[in-house]
Protein backbone atom coordinates (compact mmCIF):
# COMPACT_ATOMS: atom_id res chain seq x y z
CA UNK A 1 0.00 0.00 0.00
CA UNK A 2 2.68 3.03 1.09
CA UNK A 3 4.55 1.54 -2.57
CA UNK A 4 2.71 4.30 -4.22
CA UNK A 5 3.29 7.78 -3.46
CA UNK A 6 0.45 9.32 -1.81
CA UNK A 7 0.80 12.18 -4.67
CA UNK A 8 -0.63 9.56 -7.09
CA UNK A 9 -3.75 8.91 -5.19
CA UNK A 10 -4.40 13.10 -5.10
CA UNK A 11 -3.61 13.05 -8.82
CA UNK A 12 -6.35 10.39 -9.73
CA UNK A 13 -9.07 12.17 -7.08
CA UNK A 14 -7.83 15.88 -9.11
CA UNK A 15 -8.91 14.23 -12.38
CA UNK A 16 -11.90 12.90 -10.81
CA UNK A 17 -12.69 15.99 -9.39
CA UNK A 18 -11.90 18.41 -12.99
CA UNK A 19 -14.28 15.71 -15.07
CA UNK A 20 -17.10 16.33 -12.43
CA UNK A 21 -16.54 19.90 -12.96
CA UNK A 22 -16.22 19.48 -16.90
CA UNK A 23 -19.57 17.44 -17.19
CA UNK A 24 -21.19 20.16 -14.94
CA UNK A 25 -19.67 23.04 -17.09
CA UNK A 26 -20.78 21.77 -20.50
CA UNK A 27 -23.76 19.41 -20.06
CA UNK A 28 -26.76 20.81 -20.21
CA UNK A 29 -29.38 17.97 -18.41
CA UNK A 30 -29.97 18.22 -15.19
CA UNK A 31 -29.59 14.11 -14.54
CA UNK A 32 -26.01 14.36 -16.41
CA UNK A 33 -25.22 17.39 -14.09
CA UNK A 34 -26.45 15.57 -10.98
CA UNK A 35 -24.08 12.57 -11.86
CA UNK A 36 -21.13 15.01 -12.41
CA UNK A 37 -21.76 15.97 -8.38
CA UNK A 38 -21.89 12.61 -7.82
CA UNK A 39 -18.10 12.37 -9.40
CA UNK A 40 -17.17 15.22 -7.61
CA UNK A 41 -18.09 14.08 -4.47
CA UNK A 42 -16.13 10.64 -4.82
CA UNK A 43 -13.04 12.51 -5.71
CA UNK A 44 -13.32 14.58 -2.16
CA UNK A 45 -14.05 11.36 -0.89
CA UNK A 46 -10.91 9.98 -2.34
CA UNK A 47 -8.43 12.21 -1.20
CA UNK A 48 -10.00 12.05 2.06
CA UNK A 49 -9.54 7.85 2.39
CA UNK A 50 -5.95 8.48 1.03
CA UNK A 51 -4.47 10.88 3.55
CA UNK A 52 -6.31 8.88 6.60
CA UNK A 53 -4.62 5.92 5.43
CA UNK A 54 -1.26 7.25 5.11
CA UNK A 55 -1.88 9.09 8.11
CA UNK A 56 -2.23 5.70 10.27
CA UNK A 57 -5.79 7.43 11.52
CA UNK A 58 -8.61 5.87 10.72
CA UNK A 59 -10.84 8.89 12.04
CA UNK A 60 -10.74 10.46 8.01
CA UNK A 61 -13.10 7.31 7.31
CA UNK A 62 -15.26 8.27 9.70
CA UNK A 63 -15.83 11.91 7.73
CA UNK A 64 -15.98 10.26 4.76
CA UNK A 65 -18.39 7.83 6.01
CA UNK A 66 -20.42 11.30 6.98
CA UNK A 67 -19.91 12.82 3.49
CA UNK A 68 -21.49 10.05 2.16
CA UNK A 69 -24.55 9.98 4.43
CA UNK A 70 -24.92 13.58 3.56
CA UNK A 71 -24.40 12.67 -0.60
CA UNK A 72 -27.02 10.16 -0.14
CA UNK A 73 -29.53 12.98 0.84
CA UNK A 74 -28.53 15.30 -1.62
CA UNK A 75 -28.99 12.68 -3.90
CA UNK A 76 -32.68 11.67 -3.03
CA UNK A 77 -34.22 15.70 -2.54
CA UNK A 78 -31.92 16.57 -5.69
CA UNK A 79 -34.22 13.80 -7.58
CA UNK A 80 -37.37 14.69 -6.28
CA UNK A 81 -36.72 18.73 -7.41
CA UNK A 82 -35.72 17.53 -10.61
CA UNK A 83 -38.82 14.87 -10.68
CA UNK A 84 -41.22 17.97 -9.73
CA UNK A 85 -39.48 20.41 -12.25
CA UNK A 86 -40.41 17.52 -14.77
CA UNK A 87 -43.88 17.27 -14.05
CA UNK A 88 -44.72 21.21 -14.51
CA UNK A 89 -42.04 21.99 -17.71
CA UNK A 90 -42.07 18.80 -19.42
CA UNK A 91 -37.98 19.08 -19.32
CA UNK A 92 -34.90 18.52 -17.58
CA UNK A 93 -33.13 20.78 -19.90
CA UNK A 94 -31.36 23.38 -17.60
CA UNK A 95 -31.31 25.86 -20.44
CA UNK A 96 -34.74 25.67 -20.39
CA UNK A 97 -35.36 25.99 -16.89
CA UNK A 98 -35.56 30.09 -16.71
CA UNK A 99 -38.92 31.25 -15.54
CA UNK A 100 -36.83 33.88 -13.17
CA UNK A 101 -35.16 35.08 -16.20
CA UNK A 102 -37.09 38.15 -17.77
CA UNK B 1 5.71 -4.20 -4.94
CA UNK B 2 4.84 -4.47 -7.65
CA UNK B 3 1.73 -6.13 -7.58
CA UNK B 4 0.18 -2.82 -5.63
CA UNK B 5 1.12 -0.74 -8.60
CA UNK B 6 -0.62 -2.44 -11.55
CA UNK B 7 -4.00 -2.89 -9.49
CA UNK B 8 -3.70 0.85 -8.93
CA UNK B 9 -2.95 1.46 -12.08
CA UNK B 10 -5.90 -0.68 -12.91
CA UNK B 11 -8.22 1.05 -10.68
CA UNK B 12 -7.29 4.08 -11.60
CA UNK B 13 -7.37 3.53 -15.68
CA UNK B 14 -11.38 2.44 -14.63
CA UNK B 15 -12.08 4.86 -12.49
CA UNK B 16 -10.77 7.70 -15.13
CA UNK B 17 -11.92 6.29 -18.39
CA UNK B 18 -15.81 5.27 -17.30
CA UNK B 19 -15.57 9.14 -15.66
CA UNK B 20 -15.15 10.55 -19.22
CA UNK B 21 -17.75 8.44 -20.37
CA UNK B 22 -20.29 10.00 -18.36
CA UNK B 23 -19.21 13.14 -19.44
CA UNK B 24 -19.14 12.91 -23.00
CA UNK B 25 -21.78 10.31 -23.42
CA UNK B 26 -25.11 11.36 -25.33
CA UNK B 27 -27.17 8.65 -23.87
CA UNK B 28 -27.86 9.46 -20.55
CA UNK B 29 -28.37 5.55 -19.82
CA UNK B 30 -24.88 4.29 -20.94
CA UNK B 31 -23.83 7.83 -18.21
CA UNK B 32 -25.46 6.02 -15.60
CA UNK B 33 -24.08 2.59 -16.03
CA UNK B 34 -20.47 4.42 -16.56
CA UNK B 35 -21.15 6.09 -13.30
CA UNK B 36 -21.17 2.41 -12.21
CA UNK B 37 -18.22 1.34 -13.20
CA UNK B 38 -16.48 4.86 -11.27
CA UNK B 39 -17.51 3.16 -8.01
CA UNK B 40 -17.19 0.06 -8.07
CA UNK B 41 -13.09 1.55 -9.75
CA UNK B 42 -13.03 3.73 -6.16
CA UNK B 43 -14.22 1.24 -4.16
CA UNK B 44 -11.18 -1.20 -5.37
CA UNK B 45 -8.69 2.02 -4.84
CA UNK B 46 -10.72 2.37 -1.08
CA UNK B 47 -9.39 -1.27 -0.49
CA UNK B 48 -5.73 -1.29 -2.28
CA UNK B 49 -6.10 1.90 0.64
CA UNK B 50 -6.98 -0.49 3.35
CA UNK B 51 -10.33 0.97 4.02
CA UNK B 52 -12.33 -2.19 3.69
CA UNK B 53 -15.68 -1.22 6.04
CA UNK B 54 -15.76 1.86 3.30
CA UNK B 55 -15.35 0.13 0.27
CA UNK B 56 -18.58 -1.99 1.36
CA UNK B 57 -20.26 0.93 2.06
CA UNK B 58 -19.45 2.46 -0.76
CA UNK B 59 -21.04 -0.25 -2.83
CA UNK B 60 -23.85 -0.51 -0.76
CA UNK B 61 -24.95 3.68 -0.95
CA UNK B 62 -23.63 4.33 -4.34
CA UNK B 63 -24.31 1.68 -6.49
CA UNK B 64 -26.85 0.29 -4.43
CA UNK B 65 -29.29 3.27 -3.50
CA UNK B 66 -27.75 6.52 -5.44
CA UNK B 67 -27.11 4.95 -8.76
CA UNK B 68 -30.55 3.08 -8.31
CA UNK B 69 -32.27 6.23 -7.71
CA UNK B 70 -30.69 8.09 -11.13
CA UNK B 71 -31.68 5.18 -12.91
CA UNK B 72 -35.07 6.02 -11.82
CA UNK B 73 -34.82 10.00 -12.75
CA UNK B 74 -34.35 9.14 -15.80
CA UNK B 75 -37.04 6.38 -16.60
CA UNK B 76 -39.27 8.99 -15.24
CA UNK B 77 -37.35 12.23 -16.98
CA UNK B 78 -37.42 10.81 -20.10
CA UNK B 79 -40.31 9.28 -22.20
CA UNK B 80 -38.94 6.45 -23.37
CA UNK B 81 -40.86 6.04 -26.46
CA UNK B 82 -39.37 9.17 -27.64
CA UNK B 83 -35.80 8.88 -28.99
CA UNK B 84 -35.10 12.63 -27.53
CA UNK B 85 -32.30 11.74 -25.14
CA UNK B 86 -29.26 13.51 -26.49
CA UNK B 87 -28.16 16.44 -24.97
CA UNK B 88 -25.91 19.37 -26.73
CA UNK B 89 -22.72 20.25 -25.10
CA UNK B 90 -22.11 23.94 -25.38
CA UNK B 91 -19.94 26.70 -23.69
CA UNK B 92 -17.12 24.73 -24.34
CA UNK B 93 -14.57 27.57 -24.56
CA UNK B 94 -14.88 29.31 -21.11
CA UNK B 95 -15.50 25.70 -19.77
CA UNK B 96 -12.33 25.19 -20.73
CA UNK B 97 -10.32 28.03 -19.55
CA UNK B 98 -11.74 28.06 -16.44
CA UNK B 99 -11.41 24.16 -16.10
CA UNK B 100 -7.43 24.56 -17.51
CA UNK B 101 -7.05 27.23 -14.30
CA UNK B 102 -8.89 24.86 -11.41
CA UNK B 103 -6.57 21.96 -13.04
CA UNK B 104 -3.41 23.46 -12.56
CA UNK B 105 -4.14 24.95 -8.99
CA UNK B 106 -5.11 21.88 -7.45
CA UNK B 107 -2.20 19.73 -9.43
CA UNK B 108 0.32 22.67 -8.08
CA UNK B 109 -1.10 22.85 -4.49
CA UNK B 110 -0.70 18.87 -4.37
CA UNK B 111 2.67 18.60 -5.99
CA UNK B 112 4.56 20.96 -4.15
CA UNK B 113 3.02 20.35 -0.60
CA UNK B 114 4.96 18.36 1.71
CA UNK B 115 2.82 16.02 2.72
CA UNK B 116 2.86 14.63 6.91
CA UNK B 117 3.46 11.20 6.34
CA UNK B 118 3.37 8.29 9.16
CA UNK B 119 5.85 5.65 8.62
CA UNK B 120 3.30 3.04 9.93
CA UNK B 121 0.09 1.98 7.94
CA UNK B 122 -3.05 1.60 9.40
CA UNK B 123 -4.11 -1.66 11.03
CA UNK B 124 -5.55 -3.97 8.86
CA UNK B 125 -8.99 -3.74 9.69
CA UNK B 126 -10.66 -0.69 10.25
CA UNK B 127 -14.20 -1.43 10.86
CA UNK B 128 -14.10 -1.86 14.95
CA UNK B 129 -12.48 1.19 15.04
CA UNK B 130 -14.69 3.09 12.96
CA UNK B 131 -17.66 1.33 15.24
CA UNK B 132 -15.89 2.63 18.63
CA UNK B 133 -15.19 5.84 17.42
CA UNK B 134 -19.15 6.24 15.99
CA UNK B 135 -20.30 5.71 19.46
CA UNK B 136 -18.08 7.24 21.57
CA UNK B 137 -16.63 10.48 20.40
CA UNK B 138 -18.66 11.18 17.12
CA UNK B 139 -22.10 9.86 18.43
CA UNK B 140 -23.52 13.38 18.33
CA UNK B 141 -22.43 13.88 14.37
CA UNK B 142 -24.00 10.15 13.79
CA UNK B 143 -27.60 11.36 15.51
CA UNK B 144 -27.68 14.20 13.48
CA UNK B 145 -27.11 12.30 10.33
CA UNK B 146 -29.78 9.97 11.69
CA UNK B 147 -31.95 12.94 11.86
CA UNK B 148 -30.85 13.98 8.45
CA UNK B 149 -31.67 11.36 6.71
CA UNK B 150 -34.94 11.42 8.12
CA UNK B 151 -36.12 14.64 6.66
CA UNK B 152 -34.54 13.64 3.78
CA UNK B 153 -36.74 11.11 3.17
CA UNK B 154 -39.85 13.37 4.31
CA UNK B 155 -38.75 16.37 2.24
CA UNK B 156 -38.50 14.43 -0.53
CA UNK B 157 -41.36 12.28 -0.54
CA UNK B 158 -43.52 15.90 -0.09
CA UNK B 159 -41.77 17.36 -3.13
CA UNK B 160 -42.16 14.64 -5.49
CA UNK B 161 -45.55 13.72 -4.45
CA UNK B 162 -48.13 14.62 -7.09
CA UNK B 163 -50.73 16.71 -5.87
CA UNK B 164 -54.50 15.92 -5.65
CA UNK B 165 -56.69 17.74 -8.02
Amino acid sequence: MLSIPIEYYLILSAFMFIVGVTGVLIRRNAIVVFMCIELMLNAANLSLVAFSSYHGNPVGQIFVFFVMTVAAAEATVGLAIIIAIFRNKLTVNVDEINIFKW
Amino acid sequence: MEFYDIIFYLFALITIGSAFVVVTSRNIVYAAFSLLFTFFGVAGIYVLLGADFLAIVQIMVYVGGILILLLFGVMLTNKITSVEIRTGTVHLLPAAIGIGILFGAIISVMLWTNWNISPEPIPPSTTANIGRELITNYVLIFELLGMLLLIALIGAASIARRDKE
